[in-house]
């Protein structure tokens, strides 16, 4: 008989009772595998769907766009394209729906021309996005008018016009679904703007030109081409490639996130095979012995265990493919909050093949860890049941395979992350996870061992000794729950930091309430209003926008031009908003030089004060001169003073403070900051401040909140959803290594059954070992998470570190629970049967 | 060691010790262990528990390794040998029979009889392991599993499994130290009857007297050493 078909018909015929043992391993493989496969797919998908759909997203072949209208240079240039143009203006403004009596901040589009060229702007009733254009018509964002209770007829008043709604506006085009929640889309014909006299001097305007380009016309040659020129005017050209890349950027770390969080799925999958097939291994070692007893070689034992493996593997692998791909139809319902655009359920061939070779790879690779041992079991185990060989213990292909499960790791983080670094730190992390799990166990181990409470009761001496005693599973289980305990924690710390911080805002007399695009004839008024809602003004300052024209002797053409200034762009080309006071506010602290608070005489040099970051950004210290351009006139001033700005709570920050005595009579407007003591009164005050002055933005911190929370709860959602991929991997590694060590427990159980011991007794002893192996996994697992949020809160996301304990508790107390629940289950088959029955069978 | 007394002589234990290491201890189980057992011979190892029998019985069955000394199996030296080169020489020449049988709980009967046979890549396995299992009378019972067969049926489909390959030696241990008195002489019985139909050399391991008494030869360890060895006609007979 052929050598391989004799051990392909072997591993069948010794698989056959003992397949139900592996339903575990299977399970571990089918999830991590199906997380993979749903997430790649729905990637895939994603990058296929940006590319089909971006120029729709964009609207037209090209876009020029600025915070300040185009020059004529910039205006000539883009004129002389051919073909059909439109434009858009794009500002925030408070908004007051007079039929429901309610103001919300709002973002208005006032658009000119046949926008958009590609795509549509949907609308319930259908016909009003034809129609918004016609007259004085508003399109106001279907959750607004949900949420407010309006309907097409009712009007909105923006600034001092009142547009009639015409119909719910279901896309915003060019936005993505999260940004709606801080301020939802009003359109409106731009020929009815400057009606609402929303548009001042300093007021937060963005402009946008669109072009839709006839075929001959490359859109990425001709920005190439006028980059430069534009960029110098503070504008920047888009074309539906450069939307692509932005796009495909944009979803990178949605992609990196969800492709981590496959990778944790995977890697527990990765302890449920290895923990598994350790297990089944195990169990199998005298039928292995009585193999090579019987003259078989090492090498062939291995093969067909080997085999078993493989094909149970490669049949979960498939069973995962299928469910990933049967899940990945979810994932873009799950992810509509976040996406600009619909995203297609196809299936995707390359993640499919992709799941197929990892989960090959993974299965062969941590099934060898275990494997490999079959190699040196002795035949003299068939003779002296507990005969060890002492050669296993360093065997040099078992550090190989360590090795290479590394390496393998380790390259998979790279090819997802694209960042070696990246990949190298992830990795250690991981492995230093289960380091420390490890060695907790091993702590556990010793400490009963050493200070073993010998005069406990039998129960719990039994049950703390089974931790340690041979066959105990104490490593496998606390690494396994331990890790998945981790990755859950750390999601809820991380979610509640930030909720937390945003929060934190408000604590105290901090400010809460933001004023602005206040007329100076506006102000007196609005201060009196404010001091009728008892609420105290706590900042009120004018701004003035202005240009940077030069500094250090150079203009700021040339100092764009040269490639080797120590500049940033941000700091060069921004429209500076300047504020003028005597004093150096408490949120500030001055670093270096003088703060000069007024200037004497109209012809005293003018002494500014900047923020360090922003002197930093134009590489300029104290002395050094800075030409500004204030709406036309030119205006020279001396740096004396650098401060550094807290940026933690609500108020008006300034990069750039004038003295007082120099700006008074430029064209300027206000911003107060206040502090509402709560909801009602914000809401009354809101009322009255937008009714008398609708050019005035009221922004409080409340709403703000209530907007982060929800774009939260959408994030926290899809993270969920996909760290359930996570969990529930866990549970089967949790449930797999619990059965499994069934096995290595009954004997002991049955033979306590048989010399007298009561039901209550066996289930306590397995209460206490379970219970303790979740409480120390548990902890283990939250501190290590701790330790990791505390290093992202910190390092990566710049988040102050606190920690709410009522979610950690839970998740503790579910785990052990889960863990004591299982492990007691586990004995219900001593319990039930009779001993007799039970050693049949063992 | 000449080899053309190597075929004759079918096992040649010469000075065999072993020692283990048992924590900081050195264990001396077996001491200067010395005999020759011819081909078709049979012999009891005897002794009290814990005197090395079934350690002696895997060192000569190759399972194990001696510390110091040789052993010649069917003309071939063990020690030079690896664990695959020692697999292939017991699947050619070597049967076992254990006390707890040793059957592969995931195999029935018949797969567990056609494995040494397999293994050999003999044609026909399937109908030698039904004759066997016929021969030691469990035809009815070829396809059920271990689990599903009382202590005497299984050692007899263990008796089926170590005749399967028609071996050179047999190596027995304690092959009816688990079962009660009259399935122990129905099993002995058969033990020794496929034994003379075969003209196997059989080396048995057991402390019972009775069982030791049916072979030709009786060699007594006590503390790791060789204390006796005659032949069964030489001995006293007690009871």
């Amino acid at each position: 008989m052929n050598r391989v078909s004799f051990l392909i018909k072997t591993a069948i015929r010794d698989s056959r009772k003992d397949r139900g043992k592996l339903i575990m391993f299977m399970s571990s493989i089918i999830l991590g595998i199906a997380a993979l496969v749903a997430i790649n797919s729905f990637n895939d998908n994603l990058v296929r769907d940006i590319d089909n759909q971006a120029k729709s997203l964009l609207g037209a072949d090209l876009v020029v766009s600025g915070n300040r209208p185009a020059s004529e240079a910039v205006r000539a240039a883009f004129d002389s394209l051919p073909g059909e143009k439109a434009t858009e203006v794009e500002l925030f403004s408070m908004a007051y729906f007079g039929s429901a009596d309610e103001t919300q901040f709002v973002k208005i589009k006032a658009f000119e021309g046949n926008f958009p060229f590609y795509g549509e702007i949907l609308t319930d009733p259908e016909d009003a996005a034809g129609r918004f254009r016609s007259g004085p018509y508003a399109l106001v964002d279907e959750g607004l008018m949900i949420q407010m209770g309006l309907s097409p007829g009712d009007p909105v008043k923006l600034g001092e016009s009142i547009f009639e709604i015409i119909g719910q506006l279901k896309n915003d085009i060019g936005a993505a679904g999260i940004s709606s929640s801080f301020a939802p889309p009003v359109y409106i014909s731009s020929q009815y703007l400057e009606e609402t006299n929303l548009v001042q001097p300093g007021s937060l305007v963005d402009y946008a030109y669109y072009a839709k380009l006839p075929e001959d016309i490359d859109p990425d040659l001709w920005e190439e081409s006028h980059r430069a020129e534009f960029r110098n005017d503070n504008m920047r050209i888009s074309t539906v490639e450069e939307e692509k890349e932005d796009l495909n950027e944009a979803f990178d770390a949605l992609n990196n996130f969800l492709n981590l969080v496959a990778l944790v799925s995977l890697l527990l999958g990765c302890l449920g095979v290895a923990s598994s097939v350790f297990i089944y291994i195990k169990n199998k070692i005298s039928s292995i012995a009585v193999f090579r007893c019987l003259g078989m070689k090492g090498r062939d034992a291995f093969f067909i265990y080997l085999f078993q493996i493989f094909v149970l593997g490669a049949v979960s692998v498939i069973a995962g493919i299928i469910l990933g791909s049967a899940i990945q139809v979810f994932l873009p319902m799950i992810m509509s909050d976040l996406l600009p655009f619909e995203v297609s359920t196809s299936m995707s061939w390359g993640a499919i093949l992709e799941g197929f070779i990892i989960g090959i790879v993974i299965t062969v690779l941590f099934s060898l860890l275990p494997l490999v041992s079959v190699r040196k079991i002795s035949p003299l185990r068939t003779l002296r049941t507990g005969f060890e060989t002492e050669r296993e213990k360093g065997d040099p292909l078992k550090w190989a395979i360590h090795a290479l499960i590394f390496t393998t790791i380790l390259t998979f983080l790279w090819v997802l992350t694209g960042s070696l670094k990246d990949a190298s730190i992830f990795a250690s992390g991981l492995l230093a996870s289960f380091l420390g799990l490890y060695l907790a166990a091993r702590l556990l181990m010793w400490a009963i061992r050493r200070f073993f409470p010998v005069k406990w009761s039998f129960v719990f001496r039994q049950g703390l000794s089974n931790l340690y005693r041979p066959n105990n599973q104490t490593r496998t289980l606390l690494v396994s729950i331990g890790l998945g305990t981790a990755v859950l924690t750390t999601l809820f710390i991380i979610q509640g930091l930030l909720l937390e911080n945003v929060s934190g805002m408000d604590a105290g007399n901090q400010p809460n309430m933001i004023l602005y695009g206040i007329e100076r004839d506006q102000a007196e008024e609005l201060a009196r209003i404010t001091d009728s809602f008892d609420m105290p003004i706590i900042q009120q300052l004018p701004i003035v926008t202005m240009d940077l024209e030069a500094w250090k002797g150079r203009s700021k053409k040339e100092w764009l031009a040269d490639t080797t200034a120590n500049i940033r762009r941000w700091a060069a080309t921004r429209e500076a908003r300047v504020t003028y006071r005597d004093y150096v506010d408490a949120n500030e602290e001055l670093v270096e030089g003088t703060f000069v608070g007024t200037r004497k005489s109209p012809g005293d040099s003018i002494f500014i004060s900047l923020g360090e970051d922003y002197a930093r950004g134009l590489d300029v210290g104290i002395g050094d001169e800075i030409t500004w351009n204030v709406q036309g006139l030119r205006m020279k001033t001396y740096v004396s003073s650098l401060r550094s700005i807290e940026f933690r709570n609500m108020q008006a920050r300034f990069f750039i403070v004038f003295p007082t005595g120099v700006l008074e009579n430029a064209p300027q407007f206000q911003v107060l900051v206040t502090k509402s003591p709560d909801i009602a009164t914000t809401a009354a005050y809101r009322k009255t401040v937008v009714k008398a002055f609708p050019n005035v933005s009221v922004v409080d911190l409340a709403s703000i909140l209530s907007s982060l929370n929800e774009i939260l709860d959408k994030v926290s959602y899809v993270i969920k959803f996909m760290a359930a991929f996570s969990i529930l991997t866990g549970l089967i590694v949790l449930i797999s290594s619990l059965l499994l060590s069934k096995f290595q427990r009954i004997r002991e159980s049955v033979l306590l059954r048989t010399i007298g011991a009561s039901r209550k007794q066996i289930l306590s002893i397995n209460a206490t070992e379970y219970f303790l192996i979740g409480a120390l996994s548990a902890a283990t697992g939250i501190l290590i998470s701790l330790l990791g949020s505390w290093l992202l809160a910190r390092f990566q996301l710049e988040l102050d570190f606190s920690i709410r304990w009522l979610p950690i508790l839970a998740v503790f107390f579910i785990v052990v629970s889960l863990t004591t629940l299982i492990g007691v289950l586990n004995s219900r088959d001593v319990i039930r049967k009779s001993p007799l029955e039970v050693l049949r069978n063992v | 060691m000449d080899k053309s007394t190597l075929m004759e002589e079918i096992l040649v234990v010469r000075d065999v010790s072993k020692h283990y290491q048992s924590g900081e201890k050195d264990l001396t189980v077996l001491q200067q262990i010395d005999f020759t057992i011819q081909s078709g011979e049979r012999v009891a190892i005897v002794g009290p528990s814990g005197s090395g029998k079934t350690t002696l019985l895997g060192l000569c069955a190759g399972l194990d390794m001696p510390s110091t000394g040789t052993i010649a199996l069917c003309g071939t030296m063990l020690n030079p040998l690896t664990e695959d080169e020692r697999a292939f020489l017991r699947n050619k020449h070597v049967g076992f029979i254990f006390q707890n049988f040793q059957l592969i709980p995931t195999l029935t009967a018949i797969e567990n009889v056609m494995i040494p046979l397999e293994l050999k890549g003999t044609k026909g396995a399937a109908e030698t392991a039904r004759k066997l299992l016929e021969r030691v009378r469990l035809g009815d019972r070829l396809h059920h599993y271990p689990a599903q067969l009382s202590g005497g049926e299984q050692q007899r489909v263990s008796l089926a499994r170590a005749f399967s390959n028609a071996p050179s030696i047999l190596f027995a241990d304690e092959p009816t130290g688990n079962l009660d008195d009259e399935t122990s002489h129905g099993v002995e019985n058969l033990l020794f009857e496929l034994n003379r139909e075969q003209g196997t050399t059989l080396v048995i391991v057991t402390h019972d007297m009775e069982l030791a008494r049916k072979t030709d030869r009786i060699i007594q360890l006590k503390g790791g050493q060789i204390v006796q060895d005659a032949a069964v006609t030489e001995l006293p007979t007690t009871r």
